[in-house]
């Protein structure tokens, strides 16, 4: 759980976190582990088809969520059953509280709920001097520690064998042996104890399923039955996002949940509860059964147009799995209650601004998450528009405003850029074109790796001369360069025209109004600063008639492609143009291997080995990830390194708020580029050679660091 | 094809260490289980922590432990129960078929007919409405469990049908099992038996 008031403090836990080099181990092979046991789990399966049926299917019920709650209860209150809603986290364990008073119960055993997390229902019903024990081995593990879970699934996962053991010495005043299966038997043995005792059990539900009336709990642990089956008053917290018509939505998303979360086929208990069973501890025979429904801002959330999708959460944590920063900072410091890319979200809408302002900012934007999500969600987008929402309504920062306002402006926003240059002289090496050093404001902490100097002459400023002359052209290519190629590394795409040079009868045209594609203005949450310059490239590329809209830029491409789109959406007058804007983006590898169908013999193909960095906007984002790789291989020799996909730590303004973190997983990138035994690497993005060079160049290390297009242009023959 | 489903039942069961066999019959069956259950450790609790350092009054719970072993078996019909008990008989173990809640410290073995098989993911289905039979497969060491092969399925999707009418019909605990009770919370590393049963025995039953 996150204590931090203000981001300085945020840093310094942060900084705590990474030394905790038993969690960043952990992490790490889980992380490594979990990829290869998901594949192996989804084996054979259509898992993009799977992902749009539970999106599908999750977004009808949400559509829906009033009456499949009345259907569920009218077919459980049938049964039997005391069905409740409340409408917040104090109504519930009010009600909680009261089933309790009302059978006299003193005792409880409770099976594993994110949802009793989020209310604190331990905390509410403890003050009502009951004994609460959870069952779930993990969970126990943590109430004992008086902690927060550090992961939906795993909620221990941050702790050690010998922590475990030293904690089970206190419960039990006994010597333990910090042997893993002794310490999972003594649990057996402590908790069966508890169960005997209990009066009340608690459990939470995966799924509702109106048609029936019943509930659907997944667990690997087999507690859930025990806390379901032993006490004579059995209650279950459920989200009303977990209603679903029929029991058929609820198997579909049983399909993905064990499978994405723990690389399962399926948990070793599914339990279905239709109504109260029998119960021989209970006066008349049969179990005494509350469901509680919790609302908590859920019914208005489930008919916002964008936020709504959150709400397809199946809570299999795997948005956690993948996140490069989540496995080094851990589920204590990126998360609420609720952990990981979704945790960042969902914060704001069950927990609050003030829990939310800081997490929404670390987040990296590689799209892992989004990636992975079992319900399609698109995280990285939500945490981008929740942070814009937050800075709406507390303020812009000035720094920030600063920002949106120069950028809308391009004249101004260029002629900054071409005077940065001079103020930056002072402080440069110009030779190897590095900033010596910066005044201490501006590098605090950045001095990880080494910056660039902005380039002598922007490539728009060159562009005349090095345009190429083509007389009959068959094809039109705008070249889209963005900030970092157009004003820092312009020889890049002087590079890329090289190339593109060589197809037959193609003319090249790098359209002087095109201005910075916006990403960094959404990224510190100033969307409409976003939206003028989406406008200022989508009339600056209209007017130029090309084909193809080129860029060598990762993040750049991805964002014209697809964030403009989200972006502009139902801008009167302006969709057929911003079609017509978003169909012709194309990264520069897919374009000369898949376009021009480049060949190998205008190149000299050297021995040379060398790696690839895939940049997360590029893998990810435009699901490019074999013309990179066969590029380099056409000119020399591609050797495949550890982790190609996961993020470098540049992120763009993102290195410069959370330095530790970008440091962190650069040293972890370029460790892996190292290993590879490798004399050069490229990549497809002037964030990533920006980040990556500038590492190689602090530590010293004899590694070239290239974007591809330079790679291809030097082995021209 | 039912051979077919076998086969993936089978390797599915088998993968998360479920121990699968096949039996023609049901004596067979009680036959497997007497003889698992005779070559047990003699102390019924060893596996789940007896010897082991818990609190004073978790070590209570052992009173109830008197060295001999039990087989709980609620679920079962009259001819397979008299069947049972007789051959228990010859090895000394008895064979509880009620009051399970006085065996919370742990039970031997709990045996009983599944009523579906999921092959894709080598589940069985049980329905436990009963609070007995649930606790067998619940509060036992060693979990057996009979499978007739006419009961097999696909997997969810063939029998969603089926199991809908069951939760429709008064079935108000259905349970899906796969292999035994596991976590992974320390340190992941697998370790079975954490709550529920520490083995899974799959009798497949040929019975057409
Ligand atoms: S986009 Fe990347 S950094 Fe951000 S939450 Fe998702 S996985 Fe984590
Ligand atoms: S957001 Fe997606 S990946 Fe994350 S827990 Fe929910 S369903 Fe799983």
């Amino acid at each position: 759980m996150l204590n931090a008031d203000n981001i300085k403090e945020y840093l310094s836990e942060i900084e705590e976190a990474l030394q905790n080099d038993f969690q960043r181990k952990t992490l790490d092979t889980f992380a490594v582990a979990y990829r290869t046991g998901r594949a192996n789990a989804f084996s054979g399966m259509d898992i993009p088809g799977l992902v749009k049926d539970i999106a599908r299917s999750k977004d009808d019920s949400l559509a829906e969520m009033d009456e499949l709650y009345q259907q569920f209860k009218e077919k459980a209150q049938a049964l039997g059953v005391h069905v409740h809603l409340a409408a917040d986290a104090k109504q519930a364990n009010e009600i909680i509280a009261g089933i309790a008073r009302e059978h006299q119960c003193r005792n409880v055993v409770k099976s594993k709920s994110m949802t009793a997390e989020e209310i604190h229902l331990n905390v509410a019903l403890e003050k009502e001097g009951m004994k609460i024990v959870e069952t779930d081995l993990g969970e126990w593990i943590i109430q004992l520690r008086k902690e927060p879970p550090s992961h939906m699934v795993l909620p221990a996962i941050h702790l050690s064998r010998y922590q475990v053991a030293d904690l089970f010495e206190k419960v039990t005043s006994k010597k333990q042996d910090s042997d893993i299966f002794k310490l999972v038997k003594v649990a057996r043995r402590e908790l069966r104890r508890e169960y005997v005792q209990a009066d009340m059990g608690i459990s939470g539900a995966n799924f509702a399923v109106a048609e029936t009336g019943s509930l659907g709990l997944v667990t690997n642990e087999g507690n859930a039955r025990l806390v379901t089956t032993l006490p004579r008053v059995h209650v279950a917290l459920v989200g009303l996002e977990k209603l679903t018509p029929k029991l058929k939505d609820a198997l579909l998303l049983l399909k993905a949940l064990p499978r994405n979360a723990t690389g399962q086929q399926i948990t070793s208990y599914v339990t279905w509860l239709t109504g109260p069973s029998e119960c021989k501890s209970s006066a008349d025979g049969k179990k005494v059964m509350h469901i509680v429904f919790l609302d908590n801002g859920r019914r208005k959330l489930s008919s916002d147009k964008n936020f709504s999708q959150i709400l397809r959460c199946i809570r299999c944590g795997a948005c956690a799995n993948v996140c490069p920063v989540y496995r080094l900072v851990g589920g204590h410091k990126y998360g609420y209650v609720y952990i990981g890319a979704i945790g960042l979200v969902t914060t704001y809408f069950f927990h609050g601004r003030d829990k939310a302002r800081l997490l929404v900012q670390n987040c990296i934007n590689c799209g892992a998450c989004k990636e992975v999500c079992a319900a399609g969600i698109d995280l990285p987008g939500l945490i981008k528009d929740i942070h814009a929402r937050i800075l709406d309504e507390e303020g812009h920062p000035p720094r920030s405003k600063l920002l949106a306002m120069v950028l809308k402006n391009r004249r101004l926003f260029h002629m900054l850029l071409r005077n940065m240059r001079f103020a930056q002289l002072p402080f440069a090496d110009a030779k190897a074109r590095y900033v010596r050093h910066l005044p201490s404001i501006f590098m605090k902490g950045q001095d990880f790796r080494k910056l660039p100097v902005l380039a002598s002459t922007a490539f728009r400023d060159k562009w005349k001369s090095v345009k190429p002359n083509v007389s009959r052209p068959k094809l039109k290519v705008g070249l889209f360069s963005g900030c970092a190629v157009d004003f820092i590394y312009p020889e890049q795409m002087e590079a890329a025209v090289k190339v593109i040079s060589k197809g037959k009868s193609i003319a090249q045209d790098h359209p002087e109004k095109q201005t910075c594609c916006g990403l960094p203005a959404l990224m510190m949450g100033e969307k409409d600063a976003a939206r003028e310059t989406a406008r200022q490239n989508i009339e600056a590329f209209a007017s130029s008639g090309s084909d193809y809209i080129v860029t060598l830029c990762a993040s750049c491409a991805a964002h014209l492609k697809y964030g403009y789109p989200k972006l502009l959406e139902g801008e009167k007058g302006l969709e057929q143009k911003l079609k017509a804007f978003t169909d012709k983006v194309m990264d520069f590898s897919s374009f000369v291997r898949d376009v021009m169908r480049i060949s190998p013999m205008l190149f000299r193909k050297t021995v040379q080995k060398v790696g690839y960095h895939s940049p997360c906007h590029l893998c990810r984002g435009l699901e490019v990830r074999e013309a990179p790789r066969a590029n380099i291989n056409l000119v020399h020799e591609y050797v495949p390194t550890a982790e190609e996909e996961v993020c470098c730590g540049f992120g763009g303004s993102y290195s410069l708020n959370f330095p530790p973190v970008s440091r962190t997983l650069l040293a972890g990138k370029m460790a892996n580029l190292r290993a590879g035994g490798i004399s050069a690497v490229g990549t497809d993005c002037p964030g990533c050679v920006m980040q990556i060079r500038g590492g190689m160049a602090r530590a010293g290390i004899d590694i070239e660091v290239k974007h591809v297009a330079e790679l291809m242009a030097e082995q021209l023959k | 094809m039912q051979e077919e489903m076998v086969n993936t039942f089978t390797a599915k069961a088998e993968a998360v260490s479920a121990v699968v066999r096949k039996v023609s019959n049901m004596q067979q069956a009680l036959e497997y289980a007497v003889k698992i259950c005779d070559e047990k450790e003699a102390c019924r609790l060893l596996l789940a922590g007896c010897e082991l350092a818990v609190s004073n009054s978790a070590a209570e719970l052992c009173q109830f432990s008197s060295g001999e072993k039990f087989i709980a078996a609620p679920g079962l019909d009259r001819d397979a129960l008299t069947g049972l008990q007789a051959l228990a008989k010859e090895r000394d173990i008895k064979v509880v078929s009620s009051g399970l809640r006085k065996y919370a410290s742990g039970l031997d073995m709990g045996l009983a007919v599944a009523d579906l098989g999921l092959a894709e993911t080598g589940t069985l289905v049980l329905e436990c409405s009963s609070e007995d039979l649930r606790l067998s497969t619940m509060l036992c060491e060693i979990n057996i469990l009979v499978l007739p092969v006419s009961r097999m399925r696909t997997g969810t999707d063939e029998a969603e049908e089926e199991l809908a009418a069951m939760m429709k019909n008064g079935s108000a605990y259905l349970s899906f099992i796969t292999g035994a009770s596991r976590t992974a919370d320390i340190e992941r590393v697998l370790a079975l038996g954490v709550h529920g049963p520490l083995e899974l025995h799959i009798l497949l039953w040929e019975d057409d």
